[in-house]
């Protein structure tokens, strides 16, 4: 923006640019690093010491933490995690590419008016739905199972995918549908064979956003799951938070390391697909 | 998400000579093969459980036995005489208009920073998200509750520089302040947003604007913030509606229990408080109704005022 002034001047802004982005960054990076370091630490430093790094690695943390919680061991956790996590993806994949191409592509009665009702349920309050379908899954004896945190995705209750895929659709090429077409195929071969494999970008985005978020969420588990041997990682992290007792910190952290590692990966691996599907999210709409 | 704007454009039909045409209703038919698995999830865990929460608001409902009508009962008491309700409503408008805005003006900020930045501008963006998937978990709320206890790193920091805060997390007022900072470290999502809308910005109107002599500061003011009010709008109303349903931060600074002195009691901490662990089913039922009309009206005078306020430059070109 600077090329009304000379070159020189134009470099300095650019360094106090530099150093503003990385004073920022490290202050937002520090609860990680001090979460990682602390649970490293041994139980008499947690608290005492001011010392952001622990004098020596305390990797009975990591022990006391893999010895779990009420009796269930930490891979047991994770694995009830991954249970719930993994569906939540197949039913958000497999039902919002569904949706989302009928609203991209085909013609049907109301498609204006559902199309609307869609993108207003992406606002609605889970709260407004929460008790009626807490009664109904208690009838269906689903509570204290992983059902009422599979079964809606399978259903597209998540608009806010169906909406992203779409947009993702209207942005294909129509002449490789129609091509398939005239080559006779139908509506489902088109849509497998043709626009599944186009739309893969929005649906890594779908499965990743989706996965984090229900291995994040906190919430629906604390009403369904009750009984230890259905913990998720969350809900053991949640047995923390009644102990006051400040002994605990050092396998408490330990264990929250634990459970932000998978999303850390898969930032890793992904933050192109995550990145971009959440800057498109705003701008395309 | 201006509606009209979002829907699909209709194609003119196209010229069919000759060739196959499938029967019109046939197709319709694939459509509603596609569309099967939503509607069934609109109808019986979107439409049906709205319409039996507002029947359940009023009436008095334990879970065991069948609900009994009390008409408005629900809804007066938690205007007349329910103190922790009102609590409730005051820390989440409380912390709405705290966080959200913070949030926004941070991710506005860096992503104007961002946008001029030729190198280093992607490893940056993507830095600065990260945050916004790891902090609605559980690990990243009990950090921030010792972060800010007594004698957690932002007690000691202050107290360095001379300011004795105490731990915040103990302290009404301070609590919910250390709530919306959770917030607002995740302006990552927002600031992607903000970042894409300003790279859509033509450069020519930067470069018109600067010939006629204007500022760095004008050029934000005059056609940067213009430009920028679509997006602006929608990260507006999506944090907004986001922030009025915040629930795991507050669980994990109060131990569960909305404290101290119910400074985190937020709303639908105290729905899941009557609901769930006091079987008020319909109270919490009257309470979820109140949140969504709320929330209703919130986005609707932000539509409203958004007609002032939103400059869409191009109506058909979005």
């Amino acid at each position: 923006m600077t090329f009304t002034r000379t070159a020189v001047r134009a470099n300095w802004p650019r360094t106090a640019l530099h150093a503003g982005c990385l004073l920022v960054l490290l202050v937002m990076l520090y609860p990680l690093g001090w979460l990682v370091a602390t649970s490293f630490k041994p139980a008499d430093e947690v608290l005492a010491s001011l010392a952001l790094l622990p004098s020596r690695l305390a990797t009975e943390n990591y022990t006391t933490a893999a010895a779990g919680i009420e009796g269930v061991s930490l891979l047991k956790l994770f694995g009830n995690s991954l249970t719930i996590s993994i569906g939540a993806v197949l039913g958000n994949v497999l039902s919002c590419s569904l949706a989302a191409y009928a609203f991209a592509r085909l013609r049907f009665k109301l498609r204006g008016p559902l199309f609307a009702f869609m993108i207003a349920t992406i606002m609605l309050p889970h709260h407004a739905v929460l008790i009626p379908q807490y009664i109904v899954f208690n009838q269906l004896g689903m509570v204290n199972t992983f059902w009422p945190m599979v079964l809606p995705k399978f259903l597209a209750t998540d608009a806010f995918f169906v909406f992203l895929i779409v947009q993702f659709m209207r942005g294909l090429p129509r002449e490789l549908e129609e091509a398939a077409k005239i080559d006779g195929c139908g509506p489902f071969r088109t849509f497998a064979r043709v626009v599944l494999p186009l739309t893969r970008p929005a649906l890594i985005t779908t499965a990743i956003f989706t996965f984090i978020w229900t291995w994040n969420d906190f919430f629906t588990q604390l009403i369904y799951l009750f009984e230890p041997d259905k913990y998720t990682l969350t809900l053991a992290l949640r047995t923390f938070v009644d102990t006051s007792s400040q002994s605990a910190y050092g396998p408490m952290f330990a264990m929250s390391v634990l459970a932000l590692l998978p999303i850390v990966l898969f930032f890793l691996a992904f933050q192109r697909f995550l990145v971009e599907g959440m800057a498109n999210s705003g701008v395309k709409g | 998400m201006d509606e009209t704007a979002a829907l699909p454009r209709q194609r003119p039909a196209p010229a069919v000579q000759g060739g196959k045409r499938r029967p019109k209703r046939e197709r319709e038919g694939a459509a509603w093969v596609f569309l099967s698995p939503w509607v069934l999830g609109a109808a019986i865990l979107t439409l049906l459980p709205m319409a039996v929460s507002l029947y359940l608001s009023f009436t008095d409902y334990n879970l065991f036995d069948p609900p009994s009508w009390v008409g408005l009962r629900n809804y007066t008491q938690m205007f007349t005489e329910d103190p922790r309700l009102l609590r409730s409503v005051g820390n989440t408008l409380l912390y709405v208009l705290v966080a959200v805005p913070l949030q926004l003006a941070l991710a506005l900020a860096v992503a104007v920073a961002l946008k001029s930045m030729k190198r280093g501008k992607g490893f940056y963006r993507s830095a600065f998200y990260a945050p916004s998937l790891l902090g609605a978990s559980m690990s990243i709320a009990l950090v921030w509750r010792a972060l800010f206890n007594d004698g957690g790193t932002v007690d000691n920091v202050l107290g360095s520089l001379g300011l004795h805060t105490g731990g915040w997390v103990n302290r009404p007022g301070w609590a919910l302040l250390s709530v919306a900072l959770l917030t607002v470290w995740q302006f990552g999502a927002p600031m992607v947003i903000f970042l894409a809308g300003l790279q859509q910005i033509p450069k020519e109107l930067y470069e018109a604007a600067s010939v006629d002599g204007a500022g760095r500061w004008r050029q934000f003011v005059s056609i940067t913030l213009p430009m920028l009010s679509p997006v602006l709008f929608f990260n507006l109303v999506l944090q907004t509606i986001q922030a009025f349903q915040v629930f795991t931060p507050a669980f994990a600074v109060s131990g569960g229990r909305g404290g101290p002195a119910d400074s985190t009691l937020f709303y639908t901490l105290y729905l899941y408080d009557r609901g769930f662990t006091g079987s008020h089913m319909g109270y919490a039922s009257a309470m979820a109704w109140v949140l969504l009309i709320a929330i209703g009206i919130v986005t609707a005078v932000l539509f409203r005022t958004s007609r002032s306020w939103v400059f869409y430059a191009n109506e058909e070109g979005r």
